[in-house]
């Protein structure tokens, strides 16, 4: 059906040969259902495969078994082979790797600390930068041949690749430093250490939010400290795992220009930092088995009959036929804009479905558009 | 089933002409990818329709206003990005969190400088990024500031007769406009509480409304059920529900209901084809009968969301589909609807 994309994604090959495959784009493209689709054929075509899922629609969640958020892969009992599937909990993930970097009586203080609180379950690049620790735990068991990650629903799809930049740059920041050296230099080199800058915050802050907050942000800090080197070293070496052979990442858009500019950056971000990519999926295209009686014959057809005040059906189906021609010749536009842009990037399109997915019959669907764009274009 | 009325008391009626008339500030949120900017925005349009002053403003750093409204980047300034029809303007604003605090600190403190010491020590960053909940109190705090304004000036004594607020998705807003709560433990006593109270009394009162924008399709639905139960349980006022981007029924309903179960008449569509020239060989009607069962499926599918919907008992407009995407002209279109149903004016 795709006749048209000159370079076809070969969506199995990718499957056959990678170790981690990230599902980026920005929110709302099916990107979640696409990892789980290309899942659940990595499975059935024989790797030992994981997906991580963010945020599931509660049906499809259903469909892959997946009833309780647990931070545990589970097994897929269904799938015609080796599946665990798991949704992230990114709270549970932070407390863990805390739990990991401290002694237990500095994690009881962390936890109970508000802004850990806070910075745990809300930070914005909390979730994505969870969802890289996650990917790194699973690929550390050597459980898998296959990881398949979905990323977080950012309004940006780059936010997943710079979170662990953003949590290195907060970890190296100049203020974080400076509420540090009191902790460092002992009371009384406090105020020398610090200086003006110092007074000036204090004065603001007191008078601001008060000095029982500043006291929680300092202890909160101070508690950071002691697992930094662990957090800093832990992001770093996911973010290498990215670059490395063996990762694979599949940008997913739908036929939409916000859609596709979102994707345009990140393929663009992608070779800037020198990031494996294996192409791009167009999400719910539309199609017309008969694209040669065009829109505009449709329309006329359609408008003849309601003259002659006969064959409301066959006007009605016409008007119909007219409609979807002209999106399937829209949506063919944005997908060959972009194409044009970057002919370097293979491509595979997935037909616009009905209703949502929830079932693995659904997902094994797609699965199979996702591969068989290319048998139908060669 | 026992017919139960939610004891919401706060919400705007259901079933008036005009539910809104009397909300100062609309809050538009929706699940990305449903149009929630383009919405905002023609709301806008609608509410200073008559010479009104309308502010819409934007919290995400996205610049979507400019975009929509293809003007460059906005900077921390209202700026007039639109007139509506007699004599109305549109202001926009992006509201950013670092120039919101500094604002603040100037306006309450007088301590501007002192601010910009911060910021270059990095403090505010740092500030925003360990207690999120700070954040959202800057930008609703910036807000409510829009709302609660006074120009004497003006013959109604306040800068804007309305504020539109584009606002996070449907997934991040109660949250994000549940500010109280979100600072209660990091601050509970102190001015940044006193703000937060203060932002919490606007958005709780009957002169705001959280309207929800939605597709008729099921994840966007679902959320848009999800948000509307936590927004109630956080007891924010639940305003309406825009379903955006609906398509008419091309077919008759005994014509969706034979297509959808494969029984479109074959025969009558052949002679319609015939009649009107077309050649109808067996492959195109084919084609044309699973083209008409597929849009009998979307059919059925979008009157079970619009079920869904329903159920939440709130005002629900609807905005069709544009042929193509949405430019200038397109806003004041959606926005005379908005009218016409009586959603603004």
């Amino acid at each position: 059906m795709a006749r048209d994309i000159k370079n076809a994604l070969d969506i199995d090959t990718v499957l056959e040969n990678a170790g981690i495959l990230v599902c980026c784009g920005s929110g709302g493209v099916g990107k979640t259902t696409t990892a789980a689709a290309l899942a659940v054929r990595a499975a059935e075509r024989g790797r030992r495969t994981v997906v991580l899922t963010i945020d599931p629609a509660r049906r499809l969640a259903q469909a892959m078994g997946l009833t309780e958020l647990d931070n545990t892969p589970r097994s897929v009992p269904t799938v015609d082979g080796e599946l665990d599937a798991m949704m992230l909990d990114m709270k549970r993930t932070f407390d863990e790797i805390v739990l990991a970097h401290s002694t237990p009586e500095r994690a009881e203080a962390l936890f109970a600390n508000p802004f850990y609180q806070a910075m745990s379950s809300s930070f914005s690049g909390t979730q994505e930068y969870m969802a890289m620790e996650k990917l790194g735990q699973l690929r550390a068991t050597g459980e898998w041949d296959l990881i398949v990650v979905d990323t977080p629903p950012t309004r940006s799809a780059l936010d997943f690749l710079d979170a662990p930049n953003r949590l290195t740059s907060f970890l190296d920041g100049r203020f974080l430093k400076l509420l540090l050296a009191p902790a460092k230099a002992g009371g009384k080199a406090y105020v020398k250490v610090l200086g003006a800058g110092f007074s000036v915050f204090s004065r603001v802050i007191t008078k601001v939010i008060g000095a029982q907050v500043l006291s929680d942000v300092s202890q909160f800090v101070a508690a950071l400290e002691t697992m930094f080197g662990g957090f800093r070293a832990r992001a770093e070496e996911t973010y290498r795992l990215l670059s490395m052979p063996g990762t694979a990442f599949v940008v997913v858009a739908a036929p939409e220009p916000d859609a596709l500019r979102e994707a345009s950056y990140f393929v663009d971000r992608l070779a800037q930092d020198g990031m494996p990519l294996a192409g791009l999926v167009v999400n719910r295209m539309h199609r017309s088995a008969a694209e040669s009686l065009s829109a505009a014959r449709s329309t006329t057809a359609a408008e003849q009959l309601d003259e002659q005040g006969d064959h409301q059906l066959a006007a009605a189906v016409l008007r119909l036929h007219a409609e979807r021609v002209q999106q399937a010749a829209r949506e063919r536009r944005l997908r060959e804009r972009f194409t044009r842009a970057h002919p370097e990037v293979a491509v595979v399109e997935v037909e616009a479905q009905a209703g949502d997915v929830h079932d693995l019959a659904g997902l094994r669907r797609i699965g199979g558009e996702l591969a068989g764009g290319l048998a139908e274009a060669s | 089933m026992t017919r139960q009325t939610p004891a919401f008391p706060y919400e705007a009626s259901a079933t008036a002409k005009h539910p809104f008339r009397d909300v100062r500030l609309h809050v538009v949120t929706g699940k990305g990818g449903t149009g929630k900017t383009t919405v905002a925005a023609a709301l806008a349009i609608a509410l200073a329709a008559g010479g009104r002053r309308v502010l819409l403003a934007e919290v995400e750093g996205r610049q979507g206003i400019a975009q929509l409204f293809d003007c460059p980047p906005l900077p921390y300034e209202e700026r007039k990005v639109a007139s509506a029809p007699g004599a109305g303007e549109v202001f926009a604003l992006a509201v950013d969190p670092e120039e919101a605090l500094l604002e603040y600190l100037e306006m309450f403190y007088n301590m501007r400088l002192a601010g910009r010491t911060l910021k270059k020590m990095g403090a505010i960053d740092f500030a925003t990024t360990i207690a999120p909940g700070m954040r959202d109190v800057l930008l609703t705090g910036k807000v409510k500031e829009a709302v609660t304004r006074e120009d004497r000036k003006r013959r109604t004594g306040q800068a804007y007769d309305a504020v539109v607020m584009d606002a996070p998705p449907t997934g991040r807003i109660t949250r994000f406009l549940n500010v109280t709560t979100e600072v209660a433990g990091l601050a509970r006593v102190g001015p940044i509480r006193t703000q937060a109270d203060s932002v919490m009394a606007v958005l709780r009162s009957k002169k705001s409304a959280v309207h929800l924008v939605t597709l008729l399709e099921e994840m966007p639905v679902q959320e848009t059920v999800d948000g509307v139960s936590e927004l109630r349980s956080a007891e924010l006022p639940v305003g309406a529900v825009l379903v955006n981007r609906t398509r008419d029924p091309l077919l008759s309903e005994a014509d969706l209901a034979a297509a959808e179960a494969g029984g479109l008449d074959r025969a009558e569509l052949a002679a319609g084809l015939k009649a009107a020239g077309i050649e109808a060989d067996e492959p195109l009607l084919d084609t044309l009968t699973a083209e008409a069962a597929d849009h009998a499926r979307r059919v059925a599918l979008e009157q079970e969301e619009r079920g869904a919907l329903e159920q939440l008992q709130r005002p629900t407009y609807e905005l069709p589909q544009l042929p193509d995407s949405v430019d200038l002209g397109g806003l004041y279109r959606l926005a005379e609807l908005l009218t016409e149903q009586g959603m603004a004016g």
